[in-house]
């Protein structure tokens, strides 16, 4: 594995494993949907990912 | 890893060849740390015994259970592909679910447990974790995962209520709340005992607080969504804050952050109802980004450590507490005490409410449960079997002037290396001051709660590899720091699932508490349950017997009673879906679990041994407290009265979770005769099957495309 692959495969883990590709998802999603209705801007969509939860409190392990 | 596909192949050569050699690696690994005495046994082979059995586990266990018991088939759409909501449920790469289960399932627990048994020898706790792990904790994870994933993500709660009946549902309910309730308690007594008296440890903790605000802010309002490079500001920071607790310590500040337990309990508290009730997006989401970096990085280290020095372990193999019972750090046997004190690690079941939580509606295919909820749990045991390492490799006398309770080594080193002269151990009070000096902390003496022990461990083995003696402290800290951070984010997290579950129940009987929204009502829901750990934490820090030694049997009682709730559901499913003959994957760890929980609190409840049974502990000190004596440790009449509240209180709690345990499993056995009795199968709880038109690659190409190979919807 070049450590070019090896970069790619870290950061695609990582972003997915964190959420950041949420949006992109999101986008995909919404353009399949609702094709040419507008999107939720990035700043609004992470809000209201965030504030669920608030409302979906989910367990920690000890 | 082997190919997915239920078709029956040939046996391959090498693989033959491999696996052979992976039986005859880990076979070896066992006879020397089994077999081995009066020489230096290597922390290498506790390693290689590990990893040589969790491959054999997975390989031929799992693949047993997946194909035969369970039956997955990866034809069905799962939850995650029929109800995709891009919310819940979305299909989600094996591998990412894997490392989010992962970081949902590893905590504190097994870090700390395997430090407390370490007192019986480092045989008694490798062998549970090892074996218990393969035919017990992986499999209650799996199959529980199996079962919710079949039942589209249904919570322990509704799964028990469903299968068993409205009593089992109703009891199981009550466990799960008391037992995060003793959970959170025990784990922030870890934390009180790490950082009371310590400054260092102290401030760079309370720095936490305000980095997570900042990445709170950062990620809310300047860079929404980008949750990488906040982590790394995130990580940066906290390591300067470890950094800084070494100047602080230095310097006129020192006192501000120098902390009697008892306001760190205070604190705790405050920190606890004030973090529940702020919205996720200030503290508890970017702390859990923060804590899951931390999780990973240091347990990554950690590893690297152990392999790199494959440091001599300096335990006996098994001690003399391990048949006397008269152990220091808790009391009572190895059997069943060992397997209470382990639990995380071996067998937890507070992952079962994990594995019927947010995973099973993100599973892609059916036997990937395998992987996720077998795989995940290996790890697990593996951060536990690095854990009893570190705390192995430590001098005993260090281990036990760390360990020991207060009550019993006094407060200098010299009445600290008398008292470990009495165990049976020997260090000197110079050793013993020189050890704390090594790790910049004022004193080691009775720093219960496993987390300082593991910190030193860990400093040694860290230190031997990055950074010479002269990172000692620093890594003492990291370690320190990596333990409260999972801990905070626990407390935080487990204060708002209890609120959450009080507002559903109390829903029920006045409406507007059942609001989720409800200002007034998640106020004092939060405090409700932030005051009902509280007073545990509390007693636990007051108890002139040593909390840790009192409350720890309890958060393992608590925590296997849970497992047996967990493995009576899946033992139910079975003989309920007809699948009696294989009822017993389940049913025997079912059965382990319940007779050492029911032994241990029958123990805690009627041993006439006051150090073991907690009422005629409760009993003698009751007799003394009428005639006006003082027994040690107490101190004067007040702490006689402690001690004699808090074992009533104990008992009855042990009794309670042990009437839970018998009532769910009486009910459970009732349900099964049932089954098995009746002429037609019962009737399914599943939901129906429906095809599967997603493709999913082995591949490890990282692509979105790759992952998920969507077909077209309306």
């Amino acid at each position: 594995m070049t450590p070019r692959r090896l970069y790619g495969l870290v950061r695609w883990y990582l972003r997915e494993l964190t959420g950041e590709t949420a949006y992109e998802r999101y986008l995909e999603r919404h353009r399949r949907a609702h094709p040419g209705a507008p999107a939720l801007p990035r700043r609004e969509f992470e809000r209201q990912r965030t504030d669920r939860g608030d409302e979906h409190p989910g367990a920690r392990c000890c | 890893m082997t190919t997915p596909g239920s078709t029956r192949t040939r046996p391959n050569w090498r693989s033959v060849l491999i696996w052979t050699a992976v039986s005859i690696a880990g076979a070896v690994a066992w006879g020397v740390i089994a077999l081995v005495r009066g020489e230096e046994v290597s922390a290498f082979w506790l390693v290689v015994a590990a990893l040589g059995s969790y491959a054999i586990g997975y390989r031929f266990y799992a693949r047993f259970i997946a194909r035969r018991v369970l039956k997955v088939d990866d034809t069905r759409a799962t939850p995650a592909e029929r109800l995709d909501d891009g919310v819940d449920y979305q299909p989600t790469d094996r591998r990412v679910l894997l490392g989010h289960h992962f970081a949902a399932i590893a905590g504190a627990g097994p870090l700390v447990g395997p430090v407390l048994a370490a007192q019986m020898g480092y045989l008694p706790g490798t062998m549970w974790i090892i074996i218990g792990v393969i035919f017990a904790g992986a499999v209650q994870d799996m199959v529980v995962l199996f079962i919710s994933m079949r039942r589209n993500g249904k919570s322990l709660g509704q799964l028990a209520r469903d299968e068993i009946g409205p009593i089992g549902g109703a009891a199981a309910l009550i466990g799960v709340f008391s037992i995060m309730i003793i959970i959170l308690a025990v784990l922030s007594l870890v934390v009180v005992n790490a950082l009371a008296a310590s400054p260092w440890g102290t401030f760079s903790i309370a720095m936490t607080i305000p980095i997570a605000l900042l990445m709170g802010f950062y990620l809310r309002t300047i860079r929404p969504g980008r949750v990488i490079e906040t982590s790394l500001i995130g990580v940066a920071l906290l390591v300067l804050a470890i950094v800084a607790g070494g100047w602080v310590q230095a310097s006129a500040w020192a006192d501000a952050f120098t902390l009697t337990p008892q306001t760190l309990v205070f604190c705790l508290v405050v920190y606890g109802f004030v973090a529940a009730v702020l919205p996720v997006w200030m503290l508890l989401a970017p702390r859990d980004y923060l804590s899951t970096f931390m999780k990973i990085g240091t347990i990554a280290l950690l590893a690297v450590g152990v392999l790199i020095t494959a440091p001599v372990l300096q335990t006996e193999a098994v001690t003399d507490f391990a048949t006397s019972g008269l152990g220091p750090v808790f009391a009572g046997k190895l059997f069943p005490f060992v397997f209470i004190t382990i639990a995380c690690g071996a067998l937890s079941g507070f992952h079962a409410l994990i594995a019927s939580g947010t995973t099973p509606k993100m599973i892609q295919k059916e036997s990937q449960v395998r992987m996720i909820g077998y795989g995940a749990m290996l790890m697990e045991s593996f951060v536990a079997v690095m854990a009893l390492i570190a705390a192995c490799v430590l001098d005993p006398g260090l281990y036990y002037a760390m360990n020991a309770p207060a009550g019993v080594l006094g407060t200098t080193v010299e009445s600290a290396s008398t008292a470990v002269a009495n165990l049976g151990f020997t260090i000197s009070p110079q050793d013993l001051q020189a050890a704390a000096d090594a790790v910049g902390e004022e004193s080691l003496v009775a720093r219960t709660g496993g987390a300082p022990t593991l910190a030193v461990g860990m400093s040694e083995i860290l230190s031997s590899v990055f950074g010479g003696d002269g990172l000692k402290a620093f890594w003492y800290h990291f370690a320190i720091m990596f333990e409260a951070l999972f801990i905070l984010t626990t407390v935080d997290a487990g204060t708002r699932v209890g609120r959450f579950m009080l507002q559903d129940t109390l829903g029920n009987v006045w409406k507007p508490l059942g609001r989720v929204g409800w200002k007034p009502g998640l106020w004092a829901t939060s405090a409700v349950v932030v005051c009902a750990w509280g007073y545990f934490l509390y007693a636990g820090v007051n108890d002139p017997l040593g909390g840790i030694n009192q409350l720890f049997p309890l958060f393992g009682i608590a925590n296997q009673l849970l497992a047996a709730i967990a493995l009576t559901v899946a033992t139910t499913v079975l003989v309920k879906s007809g699948r009696l003959k294989w009822a017993w994957v389940t049913a025997v760890p079912l059965a382990w679990t319940a007779v050492v929980t029911l032994t241990a609190s029958w123990q805690k409840v009627f041993s006439d041994d006051p150090r073991i049974g907690f009422f005629a502990q409760r009993e003698r000190y009751a007799q003394a407290l009428d005639q006006g004596e003082v027994l040690a440790p107490a101190k004067d009449l007040d702490q006689m009265q402690t001690v004699v509240t808090n074992s009533t209180v104990d008992g009855v709690l042990a009794a309670f979770f042990a009437s839970l345990v018998v009532v769910i499993i009486l009910n459970a056995a009732l349900v099964c005769w049932r089954a098995v009795r009746s002429a037609e199968p019962l009737p399914t709880t599943e939901a129906p099957y429906v095809e599967s038109k997603l493709l999913v690659s082995a591949g490890h190409v990282p692509s979105t495309e790759d992952s998920v190979a969507e077909e077209d919807r309306p």
